[in-house]
C-alpha cells in the first residue's frame, strides 16, 4: 500500500533544482519546480540508472547527467534519444514545511 | 531513403525520419550481424561485470518494425550508383534511394607492424571484439594496451576490475594528447597506476612478435615487454571506402557541409565518419567520435534529408567513465588560449577562454556525477559563446548555473 513519506524540508531544494531521496531501498528525486511547486519520480534514470538529482532542472525538465536524457518531471514523459521508457511520478503534498511523496 | 550503417547515428537518423513524418520506405543497412547495439558499453559494463556480455541494444526488432524500418543485418553496400540513385548490396541485390545518408563510422587505425587481428593481437571496435578481449582477462594474465587513448584506458580499468595485468605503452610523453587539457590527463594517469596499471610512455613500439608462449613487443629503445595478448587503440580512422569509391569528396573523412550534404545533394553524410565545418568555431572543420554528436548528427541529418536545411550547431561534447571517475568535455579545450580552474571535493574542472574571455571549452574529472552540472551549464554557456565571469567560474561554492541568467 502506498503511505505518505517526509520526504524532506521544501527549504532543502532551491527553486529550479532537484535533490535525491533514499527510502527503503528505493531512490527518488524530489523537485521544485520554477513556479515554486514540488515534484517527485523515480531516482534513476530508465536509460542506464543514473541518478538523475545529479542533473541539471531546466524549466519542466530534468536532464540526466550521464547521456542527457531529458524527462518532463511533471509528468514523467522522455523526450527522446536515448530514452524509451518514461520516468514514474509519485504524488506530492506539503505541509508545514515538509514535504511528503506517496509511494 | 536508405541508411548506410546501423551504429548510434544510422539508427537515430532512421528513428527520426518517422518522427518527423516521413511514411515513406526506410532501408537501414548494418554490417554486423546483431541488433543495432551501444557501443560506448563495450568497454566498460560489458567488460568489466561480471554479466553474461551480451549486446545493449538500442532499439529491438520489434521497435524497427513498428517504426515500418527495414533492417538489413550483415550486409554491406559496396558500390553507390549516383546517376541511378541506387546502391548496390554485397551479396547481390539493390535498394533504390532518393536521400542517402551514409553512416559508416570509423574503424580501428591498423598498427603497421600488426595490420590485422590475429590470435593473440585484438582491434577493438564492435561487440565481437569485445567478447575476444574479456576472455583473456583472468587474473594473472598480462594484456598489453597500445595506446593511452580513451579506448585503452577504459579497457585498462575494466581489466585490472577482473584482476588481469595491465601495461599500457604510448609512444607520446603522455595519455590523451589530442583532446584531454593536461592536468585531467595526470589525474586519470595516477588514478591507473592506484589500481596497478603499468604505463611505458613516451616511448614508440618497433616491433609486436608472438612466441609460443604469448606476445613479445619490442619498444623503440630496446626494451622488451612480455604480455599473454595485445589490444591496439591507437585511434579510429573515418569508413570511407564506399564514397571514396562513389567520387563523392573528402577530408578528414567524408566531407559534408553545415547541412551533412556531402558533395552529392542527395546524398548525406553523419557521425564518426564525416568531417564538417562548425559555426562556434570560426567554420573549423570538426571529425567528431562521440556518442552525442553520433545521435545529434543521425537526428539533424534526418530533418535535412526530408528538406529542413537546418545547420549543425550543436557543442561538442564527450565523456568517459574509468573507475569511479568520469570525465566529461564540452566545446573544443584546444581552442582557448586560457584556463580557469575550478577544484573541489575530489573534482577538477577546467575552462577554456579565448583571449577575449569568451568561453570555448571545458573539461572536468570526478567521481560519479561530479562535474556533470558544471559542464551542462558550461555548455550552454559555450553555445551562447558567452564571456563569463572569471571569478565566479574559479569560485567552487558559486552557482554556475546562475550565469546562465545573466
Amino acid at each position: 500500500m502506498p503511505e505518505w513519506i517526509a520526504a524532506c524540508a521544501t527549504d532543502d531544494i532551491d527553486t529550479e533544482d532537484v535533490i535525491r531521496f533514499d527510502h527503503g531501498t528505493q531512490t527518488f528525486a524530489i523537485y521544485r519546480s520554477p513556479e515554486d511547486r514540488f515534484y517527485a519520480t523515480a531516482g534513476m534514470c530508465t536509460h542506464e540508472h543514473t541518478c538523475l538529482a545529479d542533473g541539471l532542472v531546466m524549466g519542466d525538465i530534468i536532464e540526466c547527467p550521464k547521456h542527457n536524457g531529458r524527462f518532463n518531471y511533471k509528468t514523467g514523459q522522455g523526450k527522446g534519444a536515448p530514452i524509451i521508457d518514461n520516468l514514474k511520478t509519485y504524488p506530492v503534498k506539503v505541509e508545514g514545511g515538509t514535504v511528503f511523496i506517496e509511494a | 531513403m536508405v541508411i548506410v550503417g546501423a551504429g548510434e547515428c544510422g539508427v537515430r537518423a532512421a528513428l527520426a525520419l518517422r518522427e518527423q513524418g516521413f511514411t515513406g520506405p526506410v532501408d537501414l543497412i548494418g554490417a554486423e550481424p546483431y541488433l543495432p547495439y551501444e557501443r560506448p558499453p563495450l568497454s566498460k559494463d560489458i567488460m568489466a561485470g561480471e554479466a553474461e556480455p551480451e549486446p545493449r541494444t538500442i532499439a529491438s526488432a520489434d521497435r524497427l518494425a513498428a517504426a515500418g524500418i527495414v533492417f538489413h543485418p550483415q550486409r554491406t553496400v559496396s558500390a553507390i550508383d549516383r546517376a541511378g540513385k541506387q546502391v548496390a548490396l554485397s551479396g547481390g541485390g539493390a535498394l533504390a534511394y532518393d536521400k542517402l545518408l551514409l553512416a559508416t563510422g570509423a574503424v580501428p587505425r591498423r598498427l603497421p607492424m600488426a595490420p590485422e587481428p590475429t590470435g593473440r593481437i585484438a582491434y577493438f571496435r564492435t561487440f565481437d571484439d569485445a567478447l575476444r578481449i574479456r576472455a583473456q582477462l583472468v587474473p594473472g594474465k598480462t594484456l598489453a594496451i597500445v595506446g593511452g587513448g580513451f579506448i585503452g584506458l577504459e579497457l585498462a580499468a575494466s581489466a585490472r576490475h577482473r584482476g588481469a595485468g595491465i601495461v599500457v605503452i604510448e609512444a607520446l610523453p603522455r595519455l590523451l594528447s589530442r583532446g584531454v587539457p593536461e592536468p585531467i590527463a595526470r589525474r586519470i594517469e595516477a588514478r591507473h597506476r592506484a589500481a596497478g596499471v603499468e604505463f611505458v610512455l613516451g616511448t614508440g613500439l618497433a616491433a609486436i612478435e608472438e612466441t609460443a608462449a604469448g606476445v613479445r613487443l619490442r619498444l623503440a629503445d630496446g626494451r622488451e615487454i612480455a604480455a599473454d595478448f595485445v589490444v591496439i587503440g591507437i585511434g579510429a580512422v573515418p569508413e570511407t571506402s564506399l564514397a571514396a569509391g562513389a567520387g563523392l569528396s573528402l577530408d578528414n573523412g567524408i566531407a559534408v557541409d553545415r547541412l551533412l550534404t556531402t558533395s552529392d545533394p542527395d546524398i548525406f553524410a553523419a557521425g564518426d565518419c564525416c568531417s564538417f565545418p562548425h559555426p562556434l568555431y570560426d567554420g573549423r572543420r570538426l571529425r567528431l567520435e562521440s556518442w552525442r554528436s553520433a545521435q545529434e548528427q543521425g537526428a539533424l541529418a534526418a530533418a535535412n534529408m526530408l528538406g529542413a536545411a537546418e545547420a549543425v550547431s550543436a557543442v561538442p561534447w564527450f565523456w568517459s567513465d574509468q573507475y569511479e571517475l568520469t570525465l566529461q568535455i564540452a566545446g573544443l579545450p584546444d581552442e582557448g588560449a586560457s584556463i580557469v580552474e575550478r577544484e573541489s571535493e575530489g573534482s577538477l574542472v577546467l575552462f577554456h577562454l579565448k583571449p577575449d574571455g569568451r568561453l570555448v571549452g571545458a573539461a572536468g574529472i570526478g567521481p560519479g556525477n561530479a562535474v556533470a552540472r558544471d559542464i551542462r551549464v558550461a555548455e550552454m554557456l559555450i553555445a551562447r559563446r558567452a564571456h563569463p565571469d572569471i571569478g565566479a567560474l574559479a569560485k567552487p561554492d558559486f552557482k554556475l548555473r546562475s550565469l546562465l541568467a545573466a
